[in-house]
């Protein structure tokens, strides 16, 4: 089995539009949060969200371009094109059978599906635009990658909610060490961001009019973001013959299903996925610095997540910090566990642990480290990166310095 | 603009290309315009002059629509057009 490095990173989110701007904004626990600006938001009763800044379209791909790429591609391949420049790889005819892109998403090319449904349902047009079926189908981003880096091997999209990047980076990270494939892009990409994402997601009555306050006595629940994370994984043999920059060591993976309810979480089944990532790292629990939360800012994740931590690390919590980054970048869905990523490579590579922001109180029923409000800087030895999606499906990574 | 001319436009933009260099004769293959690009190509047609373009790319020579040429597709949209009136 082939030990599994990141060696290219790339990201757009609320916090930046790449990722050293990216990890200046949570290392100075600056939010992205803020009031949503799109056609329709007076009819929403959330109205606030995190969403990309500055960012136009047309600046950065032409007409004929758009006629296929949903703001949830354009995402994707903003940040593949960071993560492939910053990895220095070249796919020549040799690499590029055994080199592969594996996304997670959990809406797909939903802007596409909402222009079009408004069009033919709303304003009764009779056709649409031909393309709006490879524009909006869930492997759109990872196809597109594909098709600009000429990437043949193997390439799927997953789509497991709130965690689909964990999944598919999981996922990627065991192809690479099993040697299915040599170099494999991974990450998440999401634009749910939208009047229908939103309104969608209201009646649920999980989100939050004001903040995302994870761990927090006063938190009121989640807060949506938009955005996207690639990552360039490769063998730890690769990137030293070829004295590529190593940014991170992927040591460990589990995902499990809770086999509960349809969006409650279960503190058994997140634990279990927390021991198991574990084991397959082969890392003790105190080895465990930082743990990157899932930390949504609901009543219902933070009390169970923070209870299946307690279960797994027992008496080491006291060395341990865990901090919830959807605090400054929102919840991106299936490109959450992406962005996370990030923070992760922070705390390992910088020694910088991402803050909660918005902490304000107490809960008894978190009452773990949180970092709150400001980051830290610490020695981080291991770090885990939890995601646990609605339907119980819960993907644990674990990553260290190589 | 007359029908023909607005079709020589559309196919212009298609294949990204100035009008004039777009000959009656020439095919949609000559032009560097792909199986994609003539669906899309319908697609505007269909918006701007308001038809119906009964098109399968599976058996295009079964459709009422010849996509073989230039000229060819000039006289289909304006025989759709007439048709609608």
């Amino acid at each position: 089995m082939n030990r599994v490095v990141i060696t290219g990173s790339g990201t757009i989110n609320a916090l930046g539009n790449d990722v050293p701007q990216t990890l200046v904004s949570m290392r100075e626990g600056r939010c992205g949060i803020g009031p949503l600006k799109f056609r329709d938001v007076d009819r929403l009763s959330v109205k606030i969200g995190a969403q990309v800044k500055g960012y136009n379209e047309t600046d950065y791909f032409d007409h004929k371009e758009l006629t296929l790429f949903d703001r949830f591609t354009q995402f994707a391949i903003l940040a593949a094109r960071q993560a492939v420049e910053e990895s220095g790889l070249i796919f020549d005819e040799e690499l590029s059978e055994s080199s592969g892109v594996l996304l997670g998403t959990a809406a797909g090319g939903m802007n596409t599906w909402e222009d079009n449904y408004r069009a033919v349902f709303e304003s009764g047009k009779n056709r649409v635009h031909p393309f709006v079926v490879p524009k909006l189908m869930h492997n759109a981003a990872a196809c597109t990658i594909s098709m600009e880096f000429n990437l043949k091997g193997p390439s799927f999209t997953v789509s497991t909610a709130c965690a689909s990047s964990n999944h598919a980076i999981g996922l990627a990270f065991q192809m690479v060490r099993s040697g299915m494939a040599k170099i494999m892009v991974t990450g998440g990409s999401e634009s749910m961001l939208t009047f229908g994402g939103v309104k969608a997601w209201e009646g649920l009555r999980v989100m939050s009019k004001d903040a995302c306050r994870p761990f927090s006595g006063n938190r009121s629940g989640m807060v949506q973001g938009e955005g996207a994370g690639i990552f360039i994984l490769e063998t730890f043999e690769n990137a030293i013959s070829r004295g590529a920059n190593i940014l991170a060591e992927i040591v460990g993976f589990a995902m499990n299903s809770d086999a509960s309810h349809i969006v409650m979480p279960s503190k058994r089944g997140a634990a279990i996925s927390i021991s198991r990532a574990l084991k397959d790292a082969q890392i003790n629990i105190s080895d465990v610095s930082y743990i990157n939360a899932h930390g949504t800012g609901t009543r219902a994740n933070d009390t169970t997540e923070c209870a299946a931590i307690e279960s797994v690390f027992g008496g080491h919590l006291k060395n341990l910090m865990i901090s919830s980054t959807k605090s400054m970048h929102g919840h991106l869905i299936g490109a959450t566990g992406a962005v996370e990523l990030l923070a992760c490579i922070m705390a390992l590579r910088d020694g910088i642990v991402a803050p909660t922001i918005g902490y304000e109180q107490k809960d008894e029923t978190c009452a773990l480290d949180v970092v709150p409000n400001f980051a830290r800087n610490a020695k981080v030895k291991a770090v885990v990166s939890n995601a646990f999606a609605f339907g119980g499906m819960n993907a644990v990574l674990v990553l260290k310095s190589p | 603009m007359t029908i023909k001319d607005k079709v020589v436009k559309i196919i212009a933009e298609q294949g990204m290309l100035n009008v004039n260099d777009i000959t009656q004769t020439a095919t949609l293959k000559d032009l560097g315009i792909d199986s994609l690009a003539i669906v899309e190509s319908i697609f505007v047609i269909e918006e701007e002059f308001n038809i119906n373009v009964p098109f399968n790319a599976n058996c295009p020579e079964e459709s009422n629509f010849d996509v073989s040429s230039v000229s060819s597709i000039i006289k289909s949209v304006e025989k759709l057009v007439a048709e609608q009136v």
